[in-house]
């Protein structure tokens, strides 16, 4: 019998609201904190008041004598843990040794020294409190600047330089770019230390069955998968012994893509003392402990010619380190020298990193992760030039684009673009912005002395991460596609979402491609007893590489599926087409269900052919993808009170073909909302004894729905070829392409007043002293000596 | 996050809850800022007295000219209030601006005013308002002006065993225009600045003035000496400007981490201007 | 002590420490997973419930002071398995990402309606003053509570 298979409607593209959705606007759903075992005991972490000190005693009886506690352990018990580790490689890199409870010396403030465990939450703090410890306190260092200066207090001992590393990278002959420039610009740049802060804080659940010889670990992480190979480690137990689940994770941003010692720490505990334990980080230690981001001071000279054109720059970034390596800490200055070019064509680069400790948090990857600065860094640069040249922005810009037939185009930094035409998005935006009547209205305004401005950013990312040589711990992704007897799917996807909504796209992928309804596909991720290993979610590349991981996944699926389909209706021309395979030729069909039933069932088998429909493909890229677009903020400036008012936000970005533009929307949102808070609001502040004075919300400036404008978001679509999905990612983008934005349009409301550049977060009170005339230009001269 | 042991009592009458607090007890009314001190252990009272459930002092009445505000009425309650909002309404507008919406449904403003931060926005309001503030003890009561019960950081006129049982503000006649003008400190909502005006305009005339400043100093002031230099010009820019520009004379400006002194007194200056001018617009 | 309040509709009658605090009653006695712990400074809203028709901050209440309230949670919100409007239109508009937040958050926006059917985008923005998200840069929540508004919730 022949049926009539109306085309299935596609719904890669369609603003589906998200599958994931029901348990979280219901409170249903399960983060760690979520988590109650028979039995369970609750950690509190015993941390250094210094940012640099020696444990001279330690009495802990008290504490555990405290009625409640089960015990207490200290840096002496867990010595043989671990270490923390650091999974990037330099040449010459130093590692300090990162013990999970520091046994004698404390190097920032928050470093753990001690555990308490008890029977519950309150008990446990009571009796952490009960801890008595004299501390010898030494000399701290706080500012990536001063730590590698002369004399200054060193927060490793064995190294007095405060230096981790250098790192030099070179394309193209810069000293003759620099020769024969007409023009040459220099800058100091900062990117501040920034405070990740995902709205649910770290927290672990461990639970040891002895019996079974088996660590269960519930672990609010980005990368469940890696963190069962590395904990394994540093428990030295078998990784076939440690399961690692990733129940609902509130946000992450990058603070939760790392190994931290409370991880390791609480498998110790539980194993132990044989009892689940959970402990969950209180916001104050998110702060002090949890990594922070950005901390760079750049220093930046531009060499161009007289008509715009760019033709060497050179980049020195000290790099904030804090006191140790986290995951990646040493690579994400090495991301922003990939990217130190931009979108412009530029064959002459010198670049130079220098690692410095400090005795604060450890930096590591945050949005963006090493591209803001680098994006920051150019586009700040190019309008300093097209100051200096007296040229408009978009014009400057567009000179120096790198053009659409230019691609693939391998830059002096080594990488190659897949694909562009960064003017599109850019010309997009002044249309949507209408630039020409702004800059007249500006013109009409400095008449009357009123401050606005108009500032642009075209920025590119480095996106997909990434090919396996260029990604510490592997760069691919998998996915398992498996179909049930019944004929219902369930995916299993190696990246481990916690926000994206992954569980709705890679349905959308599956469901197009399978031609089901999306409704008969559950998307798991996140438990690495069910899921193949995987590498997690970050860099912007959940969807181009683990989606397109899927997308193989279900071609290897679909042709067992038609061939199956076609064995069973014993067709030698069949097509498989909305879930059913159909005889051409008699038009009789197969549906899923028929044949997913026939497979499990196994009565007869096409030749050389397994039961079941499973299928699993691991996808290594072979290159990134580089998103690019433009952002535009329209601000007014009050001349009284240093106030910014953001009149306008215009985002245009091309992350390539889109999958669900509500989820790509509610990417740029956030994106951007993160990129104003550090253009205009946040900064992890340390005194120069190395305490965090921003070490609450109270101080910590988050941006709220009352100070977020508008944003007025579009796309241009320029689908990658690194992946046939033919998407980029863009989780990052709005962060990437916000702060300069932001920044060049409030140093364009004060450039009438001689102003060039500021740093940020752009503070009232930082405006206030500029208009007032007081110069906060930094100093020029200093950075000849260094460069 | 979690706070040391106490005791608590919920008393039925306030007799019996200024009995206990004469033993040393801690009052808790809203509990907006002790909770979160004693949750980070910087407060760690023995005995707390909760005022919350005392429905006697949860009211606001029109008496004699003035409004009687109950220590435990929520900022929510004042600054929804149709009776503050047409009568009093610079304490209206005030209560709007505190904290948070959430904030404001818990918090009071007995407690707020008993707290005396520096940088709460009631203490501005207050001294513009030459407010009142009924002082209860077990064995006492006395009235005492906003004047004289702000005296330092956290500090003010309370004496052992008291708690603030009312606060009386005036009621505004036609010929007044008042406006509360803040900089928000952007992580706590607390006042970076703020200035609360009431301005007096009779016939063109300024009548008097009145300016509370908080966030400024340690604790919230009147600026007396911007007040007199209104009385009796008509309020025009240029005057509103010599008149403001004092506001902060002779202030030992606080400096954190948001605002250098200079830029809080500089800050001052500019929104005591703006607070007057739009006071002035809301004048007959 | 003893305290006796109504959760979501049903009576609860618990012996409690007076510093235990309301969300830790509501989660670690009463076992809901709803209202969330994301600060310690009252300053964050992931807790927020309504406590006798308003928005509180859990976080910054002893469950002792709760004794004789009336609480809802936002799992007490839909009603017969029927999604309140402000949790279909924040799952319409996409206004949750992470999740964390979004509890508190549809506390928060339910108020905003309950006292203004009709507010202005900046009234919206206003009225979510308490509450910190870190995924949505607000605009997807925003349009929830329009959305809301115009559904009639």
């Amino acid at each position: 019998m022949a049926t009539t298979i109306a085309k299935p409607e596609l719904l890669v593209g369609k603003r589906l609201r998200r599958r994931e959705d029901p348990r979280l606007i219901t409170g249903t759903a399960t983060y760690v904190d979520d988590i109650k075992m028979p039995g369970m005991l609750y950690a509190v972490i015993v941390r250094s008041p210094h940012a640099a000190a020696s444990i001279k005693s330690m009495d802990v009886s008290k504490a555990a004598q405290h009625p409640g506690v089960a015990a207490v352990f200290t840096g002496k018990d867990t010595e043989k843990v671990g270490p923390v580790p650091c999974g990037s490689s330099l040449p010459g890199l130093r590692v300090p040794h990162h013990y999970i409870l520091a046994p004698e010396r404390v190097y920032f403030v928050g470093h753990p020294v001690a555990v308490v465990v008890a029977t519950d939450r309150y008990v446990a703090k009571d009796a952490a409190d009960l801890i008595e410890i004299d501390w010898d306190v030494r000399g701290a260092v706080a500012d990536p600047e001063k730590a590698i200066a002369d004399g200054a207090p060193p927060v490793h001992p064995q190294w007095p330089d405060n230096k981790a590393f250098t790192h030099h990278q070179e394309g193209g002959d810069v000293d003759k770019a620099f020769a024969e420039a007409d023009v040459i610009v220099k800058q100091r740049i900062t990117s501040q230390r920034l405070i990740p802060t995902a709205m649910e804080t770290r927290g672990v659940v461990a639970e040891w069955r002895a019996a079974d010889r088996q660590l269960n670990l519930y672990s609010s992480t980005q990368i469940p998968h890696l963190m069962r190979s590395l904990v394994a480690q540093m428990l030295g137990l078998e990784e076939n012994r440690l399961r690692v689940v990733t129940p609902e994770v509130g946000g992450g941003f990058g603070s939760k893509l790392n190994v931290y010692a409370e991880e390791a720490l609480m498998g110790f505990v539980a194993m132990k003392l044989g009892k689940p334990v959970k402990w969950i980080e209180s916001r104050r230690e998110n702060f002090l402990c949890t990594i922070h981001g950005r901390g760079h001071v750049d220093y930046y000279e531009v060499a161009a010619k007289k008509d715009g054109t760019i033709t060497g720059i050179k980049l020195l970034i000290i790099q904030d380190l804090g006191a140790y390596h986290q995951l990646l800490t040493p690579a994400i200055p090495t991301l922003s020298v990939l990217m130190m070019p931009g979108l412009y064509k530029t064959a002459n680069i010198r670049a130079d990193i220098i690692g410095a400790f400090t005795n604060c948090v450890p930096t590591d990857a945050y949005r963006g992760a090493g591209r803001p600065e680098a994006t920051h860094g150019i586009e700040r640069m190019v309008d300093i030039l097209a100051a200096e040249l007296k040229m408009d922005p978009v014009e400057i810009r567009l000179k120096n684009f790198i053009q659409k037939e230019d691609f693939p185009f391998p830059t002096a930094t080594g990488l190659t673009y897949d694909t562009g035409d960064y003017s599109l998005p850019l010309k997009k935006a002044l249309g949507m912005v209408g630039y020409e009547k702004l800059r007249a209205e500006q013109a009409e305004k400095r008449k009357k002395g009123e401050l606005m401005g108009i500032g642009i950013s075209t920025y590119g990312e480095i996106c997909a991460f990434g090919p396996s040589p260029a990604t510490p711990a592997g760069g691919w992704e998998s996915a398992t596609v498996k179909i049930d007897p019944s004929g219902k799917v369930t995916v299993m996807t190696g990246c481990s979402p916690h926000g994206q909504g992954e569980e709705t796209t890679f349905a959308q992928i599956a469901a197009d491609e399978l031609g089901i309804d999306i409704d008969d596909i559950l998307v798991l991720h996140g438990d690495t007893a069910i899921v193949q290993y995987g590498i997690g979610t970050f860099g912007s590349r959940a969807t181009a590489v683990g989606g397109t991981a899927l997308y193989f996944a279900l071609q290897d699926l679909k042709a067992k599926i038609k061939k199956f389909g076609a064995f069973l209706l014993e067709s030698d021309d069949a097509t498989l087409a909305g879930g059913v395979v159909t005889c051409n030729k008699t038009g009789a069909s197969k549906t899923l269900q028929e044949i997913a039933g026939a497979t499990y069932r196994a009565m007869k088998l096409p030749a050389n052919t397994e039961p079941g429909l499973i299928a699993t493909h691991f996808w290594e890229p072979t290159n990134f993808t580089f998103p690019f677009g433009a952002h535009i903020v329209v601000s007014d400036i009050d001349r009284e009170t240093g106030g910014i008012t953001i009149r306008r936000y215009i985002a245009v970005d091309d992350c390539g073909n889109i999958l669900n533009p509500l989820i790509v929307d509610g990417q740029v949102h956030g994106g951007v909302a993160q990129g104003l808070g550090q253009a205009l609001w946040e900064e992890a502040v340390y005194d120069e004894s190395g305490q965090l004075v921003t070490g609450e919300m109270t101080d910590y400036v988050l941006p709220r729905a009352h100070m977020m404008p508008w944003i007025e978001s579009d796309h241009t679509t320029t689908p990658t070829p690194v992946n046939p999905l033919g998407v980029k990612g863009v989780g990052e983008a709005g962060t990437i392409g916000c702060s300069p934005a932001m920044v060049n349009s409030v140093v364009d409301a004060l450039s009438p007043l001689g102003v060039r550049h500021i740093d940020m977060p752009m503070t009232p009170e930082k405006i206030w002293r500029l208009v007032q005339g007081a110069s906060s230009q930094e100093p020029v001269a200093r950075m000849g000596e260094r460069l | 996050m979690i706070p040391q042991t106490f005791e608590y009592t919920a008393p039925k009458t306030l007799e019996e809850a200024l009995q206990i607090i004469a033993g040393g007890g801690k009052p808790l009314s809203g509990g907006m800022s002790l909770i979160p001190m004693m949750k980070l252990r910087l407060a760690a009272p023995d005995h707390l007295v909760d005022l919350g459930r005392l429905k006697d002092l949860h009211y606001i009445r029109e008496e004699g000219g003035a409004l009687h505000i109950g220590a435990t009425t929520t900022h929510q309650d004042v600054a929804s209030s149709a009776l503050v909002r047409g009568k009093c309404p610079l304490l209206a507008q005030t209560a709007g601006g505190v904290g948070d919406p959430q904030v404001r449904n818990r918090g009071t403003i007995g407690g707020s005013v008993a707290h005396a931060d520096p940088s709460a926005d009631y203490p501005a309001a207050m001294q513009a308002l030459e407010a009142k503030f009924v002082l209860k003890g077990a064995k006492s009561e006395r009235t005492v002006a906003a004047a004289d019960f702000f005296l330092d950081t956290f500090l003010t006129a309370l004496e052992p065993g008291e708690i603030v049982r009312e606060v009386i503000v005036p009621v505004e006649d036609g010929s007044t225009g008042t406006h509360y003008e803040k900089v928000v400190q952007k992580a706590s909502g607390f006042a970076v600045v703020g200035i609360a005006v009431r301005i007096s305009r009779k016939a063109g005339k300024i009548v008097w003035a009145r300016v509370g400043v908080t966030g400024l100093a340690n604790h919230a002031y009147r600026a007396t000496a911007v007040e007199k230099g209104l009385a009796g010009t008509s309020g025009g820019a240029t005057e509103v400007q010599n008149a403001a520009a004092v506001v902060a004379d002779g202030i030992e400006a606080n400096s954190d981490l948001h605002a250098s002194a200079e830029y809080r007194k500089h800050l001052a200056v500019v929104h005591t201007i703006r607070a007057l001018l739009a006071a002035l617009a809301r004048t007959a | 002590m003893n305290i006796n309040l109504k959760i979501n509709g049903k009576t609860h009658s618990d012996d409690v420490e007076p510093r235990l605090l309301l969300i830790h009653y509501l989660r670690e006695v009463v076992g809901l997973t709803g209202p969330h712990v994301g600060c310690e400074t009252s300053l964050c809203g992931a807790c927020t419930v309504e406590c006798d028709g308003k928005a509180v901050k859990s976080c910054t209440m002893f469950a002792v002071q709760a004794d004789g309230a009336n609480v809802t949670t936002i799992e007490g919100l839909a009603v017969d398995g029927k999604l309140h409007a402000m949790q279909e239109a924040f799952w319409n508009e996409h206004g949750a990402q992470c999740g964390f937040c979004t509890p508190g958050m549809i506390m928060a926006s339910k108020q905003i309606l309950d006292r203004n059917p009709h507010p202005t985008d900046e009234e919206i923005r206003m009225g979510l003053e308490g509450n910190v998200c870190r995924c949505t840069g607000y605009q997807h929540i925003v349009n929830a509570v329009r959305a809301a508004a115009k559904a009639g919730a």
